[in-house]
């Protein structure tokens, strides 16, 4: 499928209508005539022997020593990896950390190395399940490891982390006992978006609440333009505060895949596909699923829609000292996702997906939607917003107050307590984060349930709030209405109708951009 | 006189419930209920007056005798046939306007020395209810000798009687007698500034009981639990913190309590939980989660007439909980009558936004129907207006 980069077109009399994600479903819009769709370079070839790239990623490093040279009998080894919030949808076995686990396990092996632990870097992130582990490391590597000497990071465990440090910022920095105590960590990586990485993955993923907080919040959130660009990002430049201090303190070996962006399997090809290219094949498939999504309990939906998995190719494997293996994966990241934009939009629209980050197996519900929306979608861009500031935001969600209990228990409260209290990110941190994060249920079911941290849903808010504070209003096209003013936002029936009323903001005639995503993109804008 | 009498019929009363209390069976030819032309209550003593009922309202209790929902208990403290209606504003026969505490105690029925709980001010418990001037019944209303509310013309004691404040209109006046119950029972839950108090149930009395929390024992926070968007809205004019759906009760005690929720096969129950819990429905659903969530050594206050209800006591064991009834009112701690507490509350409270629609005698079978769905007509206090057979 590699070929097009991405483009943007002009909507004519010619252009069919659009297709924008609805949650576990989709509508196709008529945009108006010189609006604007961005749509996502297609996939680029995946390496085809990754198994021999990781080989060669380990033997030859990026500023380090061969992995082989780092290994030896009697020490203490710790693997740790990213979790399922990385890639999206999960991706299709085997899953690219799996090579890589199996390679190090195996140079591991040959050196005599016995003392291994492996770690799911899950920072506050919910406890991966035994099936889900499986799936990521593979049977042969779960079969060997878990329980044992294969779990979850614990975030919240006293004795299971410690103090590093603090930056020259005042940031505290705390390690996961067992990486901090080893001779060497291997973290294994996998990079979908500029967000990822790089020295993000410790000093979130195998952190305690304290030290993800120094980062974690609205001041440091709103200036970060955007957490999708590292150089522009406060939220980076403290994460490297604390990844130079951890790298001080432990043996970091850093091994970063990047993957294509095919992110859907066969059955929605569809979704890969501009409308204009659609085949007769992928129109039948997107009547069949349209027919299937708007007629079909949301329940039925989410577990078909959760089962899917991507057939991601792997786009590059690069290991060695933190920053630059970093610098290189960024560089296969935004060879895949790039889009060059010229100048700034009165209006942006984007259908938000059924699945992000955090709502892996459960509904993307009201708070994940402005995560989504003012913070994922709205930050993929380099230089400035594709949406000029004091535009309009209109998304497509059905935005249905629903929560998922096991996993999202502090959110339903966060929604119900805190967001009927006040909207602005600061005087929410203010008021209520630290009861939060002090909450003892919150913190039980985090520690033994598939929680995630009672605080949680303080980052996926003011993930959106550089978005909430660029945009003059934000709609919801064929959302719950309740819901949608309970987030701050207006609501309309049609995208018509949103239009009609994003004039009232914006004035007449307004120029309109669509980001056609997912597949991912990241605007360039001049 | 013109009254609505309600007759003792085992057969109708069995056949009324076996038909689950429905409206239309209830005050169809089944009825224990009918409109007739009875005649007036005799005094029963020199100490008694003649009243003239002017705005009656209609009871959660009065509506369970006529759908059958009562419970059997009662049969026994009470006299038939009676008038029904103890929650009334009238008229006496110089004018003055008055409410009636239809509590009959030792002093009502002329009994001296008084029973230990009527000398201890609780007329509502009172050990002679079958002795004295009058017949058996525990209040007006559910006495033969004393007509009620429901009639043109009904009896008092000259000690059930209070004076109406000028400014209260009769549309406020109506719910003074439920509203000192709900005084009483605050009294009773003693919620302290510390405490989280929840008040399940959302209807006249769950309101009342509300505006009575917030008025005479404030606490950290009163949660309220309505099913309807009215009885939101009125919750929250009434004091209610915060005001929640009963699918939602145990997520929002458990986050202002910091509780632990459990789920088992039988629903949630919460690990700590609310110190005090107002059970203002009486209803085997909020029983139980009212015993669910409060916790441990907590009070429960059960302030909704409940019938006979399926309830789990294993929670009350297990907590070690105190469950209380609130019935009624009599003289409070600090000596003052609890209609007169009731009274000095009520005109800022605005009352008489919770009455209506008003029907006449007449219209009792649409009043009563209208009484029984409530909730879901945004309607709180249902109440016959009688003002118009005075003129």
């Amino acid at each position: 499928m590699s070929g097009r980069p991405g483009s943007i077109i002009e909507v004519d009399r010619n252009t069919p209508p659009i297709l924008f994600h609805y949650g576990e479903g989709f509508r196709l819009e008529r945009l108006p005539l010189g609006a604007r769709v961005l749509y996502p370079p297609d996939p680029l070839d995946p390496i085809p022997h990754p198994e021999r790239a990781i080989r060669r990623a380990l033997s030859h490093p990026v500023e380090d020593d061969p992995l082989k040279g780092l290994l030896r009998p009697n020490m203490k080894l710790t693997i740790a990896f990213d979790d399922l919030s990385l890639p999206l949808p999960p991706m299709a076995q085997p899953d690219v950390r799996q090579l890589v686990i199996e390679e190090v396990l195996e140079m591991a092996a040959d050196a005599g190395v016995e003392d291994v632990e492996l770690i799911v870097a899950t920072g506050l992130h919910r406890r991966m399940t035994a099936d889900e582990i499986r799936h990521v490391v593979g049977d042969r590597v779960f079969t060997t490891f878990w329980p044992d000497r294969l779990y979850n990071h614990d975030a919240e465990e006293p004795e299971g982390n410690v103090v590093i440090g603090k930056t020259a910022q005042g940031e505290p920095v705390t390690l996961n006992r067992r990486a901090a105590e080893s001779d060497l960590v291997v973290y294994v990586n996998l990079t979908l978006v500029p967000m990822d990485g790089g020295h993000k993955s410790m000093a979130t993923g195998l952190a305690s609440y304290e030290s993800i907080a120094a980062h974690h919040n609205a001041r440091t959130l709103l200036a970060s333009r955007s957490y999708m660009h590292p150089p522009d990002s406060a939220l980076h430049h403290s994460c490297i505060r604390q990844g130079q201090l951890i790298e001080d303190a432990v043996r970091v070996f850093h091994i970063e895949t990047s993957v294509n962006n095919h992110a859907f399997p066969a059955v929605a090809n569809f979704l890969q596909k501009r409308e204009t290219d659609w085949t007769t094949a992928d129109q039948a498939s997107f009547l069949a699923m349209k027919q299937l999504t708007d007629y079909a309990p949301p329940s039925f939906k989410q577990t078909v829609f959760h089962s899917m998995r991507a057939p991601y190719g792997l786009t590059g494997v690069n290991a060695g000292q933190v920053d630059h293996v970093h610098e290189k994966t960024l560089a296969n990241v935004r060879r895949q996702l790039t889009v060059d934009v010229e100048g700034q939009t009165d209006i942006v629209t984007m259908g938000v997906p059924y699945l992000g980050p955090y709502n892996v197996g459960a509904p993307l519900n009201p708070i994940l939607v402005v995560c989504m929306a003012l913070g994922y979608l709205f930050n993929l861009y380099r230089g400035k917003p594709v949406l000029r500031e004091g535009g309009v935001l209109i998304l497509e969600h059905p935005c249905r107050n629903e929560f998922d209990a096991v996993q999202h228990p502090s959110y339903i409260d966060f929604y119900e307590e805190v967001l009927a209290d006040t909207l602005d990110p600061i005087e929410i941190e203010k008021r209520y984060e630290r009861r939060f994060a002090e909450d003892a249920w919150y913190r039980q079911l985090f520690r033994r349930s598939h929680a995630y941290h009672g605080v949680h849903p303080f980052y996926a808010y003011i993930w959106g709030a550089h978005g909430r504070a660029h945009a003059g209003d934000v709609i919801v096209v064929g959302g719950d209405r309740e819901v949608a003013h309970r987030l701050g936002f207006k609501a309309a029936t049609t995208l018509e109708d949103a239009l009609e009323m994003a004039e009232q903001t914006v004035g007449r005639w307004p120029s309109i951009t669509h980001l056609r995503t997912p597949p991912l993109l990241l605007a360039d804008v001049s | 006189m013109l009254a609505l009498e309600f007759v003792r019929s085992v057969p109708r009363y069995a056949l009324v419930r076996a038909a689950g209390g429905r409206p239309e069976v209830a005050t169809g030819p089944l009825s224990s209920l009918r409109l007739a032309d009875v005649p007036s209550p005799p005094l029963p003593g020199p100490d008694w007056v003649r009243v003239f009922p002017r705005v009656a309202g209609i009871c959660g209790s009065d509506l369970s005798a006529i759908q059958g929902h009562a419970s059997l208990y009662l049969d026994a403290l009470t006299s038939y046939p009676f008038v029904p209606g103890h929650e009334f504003v009238a008229e006496t026969e110089d004018g003055a306007r008055v409410v009636v505490q239809p509590a009959l105690g030792c002093e009502v029925r002329g009994i001296s020395p008084a029973c230990a709980q009527c000398a201890a001010g609780r007329p509502g418990l009172c050990e002679n209810v079958p002795e004295g001037d009058i017949e058996i019944g525990l209040q007006t209303g559910y006495c033969a000798s004393t007509g009620g509310g429901w009639g043109e013309v009904a009896v008092a004691h000259r000690s059930q009687l209070f004076a109406v404040p000028d400014g209260l209109p009769d549309e406020a006046a109506v719910l003074i007698e439920p509203f000192a119950c709900c005084v009483h029972a605050a009294l009773r839950g003693a919620a302290t500034p510390e405490d989280v108090v929840v008040v399940y149930g959302a209807g006249t009395i769950g309101l009342l009981t509300v505006a009575a929390v917030r008025a005479f024992t404030p606490p950290r926070r009163l949660i309220a639990v309505a099913k309807h968007p009215h009885q939101r809205e009125l919750a929250r004019a009434l004091g209610a913190d915060q005001v929640v759906a009963p699918n939602e009760v145990f997520q929002r005690v458990r986050f202002a309590t910091g509780a632990r929720r459990l789920r088992g096969m039988e629903g949630s129950l919460l690990l700590g939980g609310a110190e005090v819990v107002f059970e203002c429905v009486g209803r085997a659903d909020s029983l139980n989660d009212a015993v669910r969530l409060t916790r441990g050594r907590g009070r429960v206050i059960a302030v909704g007439m409940p019938g006979e209800e399926r309830v789990d006591w294993a929670p009350i064991w297990q907590r070690e909980l105190t469950v209380m009834g609130a019935y009624a009112y009599g003289t409070e701690a600090g000596g003052r009558r609890t209609f007169e507490l009731a009274l000095e509350a009520a005109p800022k409270l605005r009352l008489e936004r919770l009455t209506g629609p008003l029907f006449g005698l007449g219209e009792y079978r649409e009043a009563i129907e209208y009484a029984a769905a409530a909730g879901r007509l945004s309607a709180v206090k249902v109440a016959f207006d009688l003002r118009p057979l005075r003129t």
